[in-house]
């Protein structure tokens, strides 16, 4: 069941700033199939949430999108605002790190997955059955009682299971999931990351998961996009990209994260800080940092190559390592 | 290897806070955040402190830097009992512990430069301002910082950068202890890395004493030579970083370290056992071993007794009626 549901096509992203544009998000593609977990890594300031909220039109008037993004073969810039509306939770859900900026305090939770379901016109009686449902699917301890406590009375973990359920409600095909876990402990991580894949075979949802953890995309992702400074220089198949990156932004990342003790010596470290923002001019963004980095990498763009039929990378020379 | 000299000795130390919900409750109610809690710190190691939030990891780090009156024990500094300290060994123990904070920008006055935020403890500690200038620039450099960054404040530097500082302002005053509680959890991989390798670097070159607190397993299995493992305000665990991390006792460790991320997909197969629950609340605390409604294996001993401290190895314990 490999069936394509989202698609972006050269997606760049300006915001307008006071002494002109800032580029954000430069030339994006990618795609995400139904029922599979598409992660996007990058440190703070790649993008990644930028590519995340333009998906669902929630950028500010300053941002300017230009490219295609196409959810199911419609091109989601050129619908209206109630159209998009329309779009929102019921085709693509969206749930993000804090809980508690996303819940009312002064309504029990139930209460709050309750008013999802019956934006399809349930009625109140019925909406509560199946908010208790949502709750036993999450596998949310007393759910009668959880569905009466108000998100102060909940722990991170089970606001987050909250937000899933009313996401859950509406059952979409993908669920944007940007920073789900950053908030909670590595115990709870472990049961959001659980619901999460369960999703995906239950309910065949597709999940595009944003995060700077390589630990999360290593447990549940399908396919992974490494994105830098606004640009996606890696993407594929989690386990070739794990077992053989390509980009050496990818391969110092990688090298960075620690996984051996300090005996082992010490870690791979990137020089340089990340460019400035401010033009779009043509050149591959790491190059400044880049150990590989010749001139034409300051003066072209790198070229797509494909390593296979489902792993890709952004780079002049990066093969030339092996 | 050789006897190293304890430098922070941990007596069955407590700290409750009563919550006093006045008239809605009946008497007092307490939070046993740290709860009879026996430790020693030895001179030039790295030891981890992990647990889940509510565990009491930062409520220690606060007791140890006296920034809290314990309720219970004592706490020794090199041989001086902070509780019963003169003015004069206190601010001695000022000099000789010194603490950095999660979040670097909300600990620096984002009013004072680099310079001033550096000297400010130097200062406070008697030094002339001339000297302190001078030991400010040196202290920046040895966390390989530009010094044209003296001047700067701290809005127009990034993260790493505001950490380094945060670093260099502890460093300062030459302590023998740095407590570092989540040093690199707001830090993206790449500056994560750099920060690590400098803490390691300055402990290697001044001989330091770190007692570093993290949920992130992955850095204290890099940094640490010994671990301790904390469930709701006590020792479940204590022993060398490979045992714990690699073949750890107590079932909590052990789903500790089950949770804690893979970084190779390939290992997704593997046998995990997936905690079950919140930590439970410090107010309410289980009768018992404080672990067992989590616990896969409680039996029905672990409802009814505390289990003591069984000593696996030399260096190993664990509190858990399993491991008799």
């Amino acid at each position: 069941m490999s069936e394509e549901l989202l698609r972006l096509e050269n997606v760049c992203i300006d915001y307008k700033v006071r002494d002109g544009y800032l580029s954000a998000v430069k030339d994006v593609s990618f795609h995400i199939n139904r029922s599979e977990i598409f992660a996007i890594v990058g440190e703070s300031g790649c993008g990644k949430s930028t590519v995340a909220h333009s998906i669902m039109r929630l950028l500010g008037k300053n941002a300017k999108v230009t490219g295609s993004i196409l959810f199911n073969g419609r091109d989601l810039q050129a619908l209206s605002d109630k159209e998009i509306t329309g779009v929102r939770g019921h085709d693509i859900g969206m749930i993000f790190q804090n809980p508690l900026d996303s819940l009312n305090p002064v309504y029990t939770t139930g209460n709050q997955v309750n008013e999802a379901i019956m934006l399809d016109g349930v009625d109140k009686l019925e909406g509560w059955k199946k908010v208790i449902e949502l709750y036993k699917d999450i596998k949310m301890p007393d759910p009668e009682k959880r569905a009466r406590a108000f998100p102060h009375e909940m722990s991170g973990g089970m606001r987050q299971r909250v937000m899933i359920a009313m996401m859950l409600s509406r059952n979409p095909a993908l669920l944007i999931a940007d920073e789900p876990t950053t908030a909670l402990d590595v115990t709870i991580e472990a049961q959001i990351l659980e619901i999460i894949s369960q999703l995906k075979r239950e309910f065949h949802t597709a999940i595009m998961l944003i995060t700077h953890n390589f630990g999360l995309v290593a447990e549940v992702a399908d396919r992974v996009a490494i994105m830098y400074a606004g640009e996606l220089v890696e993407e594929g198949n989690v386990y070739e990209v794990f077992a053989h990156p390509v980009h050496p932004y990818t391969r110092l990342l990688m090298a960075a994260l620690p996984r051996q003790t300090k005996r082992e010596g010490r870690l791979q470290t990137i020089d340089g800080t990340v460019p400035r923002l401010t033009e779009s001019k043509p050149g591959c963004r790491f190059a400044n940092r880049c150990p590989l980095a010749k001139e034409i990498c300051f003066d072209q763009d790198p070229p797509v190559r494909r390593l296979s039929g489902t792993h890709s990378f952004q780079c002049f020379f990066a093969e030339e390592v092996e | 290897m050789e006897q190293r000299n304890t430098v922070i000795h941990l007596e069955h130390v407590r700290k409750e806070f009563s919550v006093d919900n006045r008239f809605f409750s009946k008497g007092k109610r307490t939070v046993k955040a740290v709860n009879d809690l026996t430790l020693d710190i030895k001179k030039g190691e790295i030891l981890g402190l992990v647990g889940e939030s509510g565990s009491g990891k930062t409520t220690l780090a606060r007791v140890i830097l006296s920034l809290t009156k314990i309720t219970g024990g004592s706490v020794l500094v090199d041989g001086v009992d902070i509780g019963k300290a003169s003015k004069e060994e206190k601010k001695e123990f000022r000099r000789k512990v010194a603490v950095m904070f999660q979040d670097p920008a909300s600990n620096l006055n984002p009013r004072e430069t680099v310079e001033s935020s550096i000297m400010r403890p130097l200062v406070l500690h008697g030094m002339p301002k001339k000297e302190a200038r001078k030991k400010a620039l040196e202290t920046l450099r040895s966390v390989k910082m530009d010094e044209r960054y003296l001047y700067s404040y701290p809005h127009q530097l990034s993260g790493g950068q505001l950490q380094r500082i945060a670093i260099a302002r502890a460093l300062a005053i030459d302590p023998q202890i740095m407590i570092l509680d989540e040093p690199t959890s707001a830090l993206d991989v790449s500056v994560q890395a750099q920060i690590l390798n400098l803490l390691l670097d300055l402990q290697e070159q001044r001989n330091l004493t770190y007692l570093v607190i993290t949920h992130d397993l992955n850095v204290i299995r890099y940094i640490s030579d010994r671990v301790v493992v904390m469930y709701l305000g006590k020792m479940v665990e204590v022993g060398p970083t490979d045992v714990i991390c690699t073949n750890p006792s107590h079932p909590y460790t052990k789903a500790l370290m089950a949770a804690s991320p893979i970084l190779d997909p390939t290992l997704r197969g593997r046998e995990k056992s997936i905690m079950k629950g919140d930590p439970g609340s410090l107010i309410h605390l289980p009768e018992g071993c404080h672990f067992h409604p989590r616990c896969p294996c409680a039996m029905a001993l672990c409802a009814k007794e505390e289990p003591g401290c069984t000593a696996l190895a030399e260096d190993h314990q664990v509190w858990c009626h399993l491991c008799k």
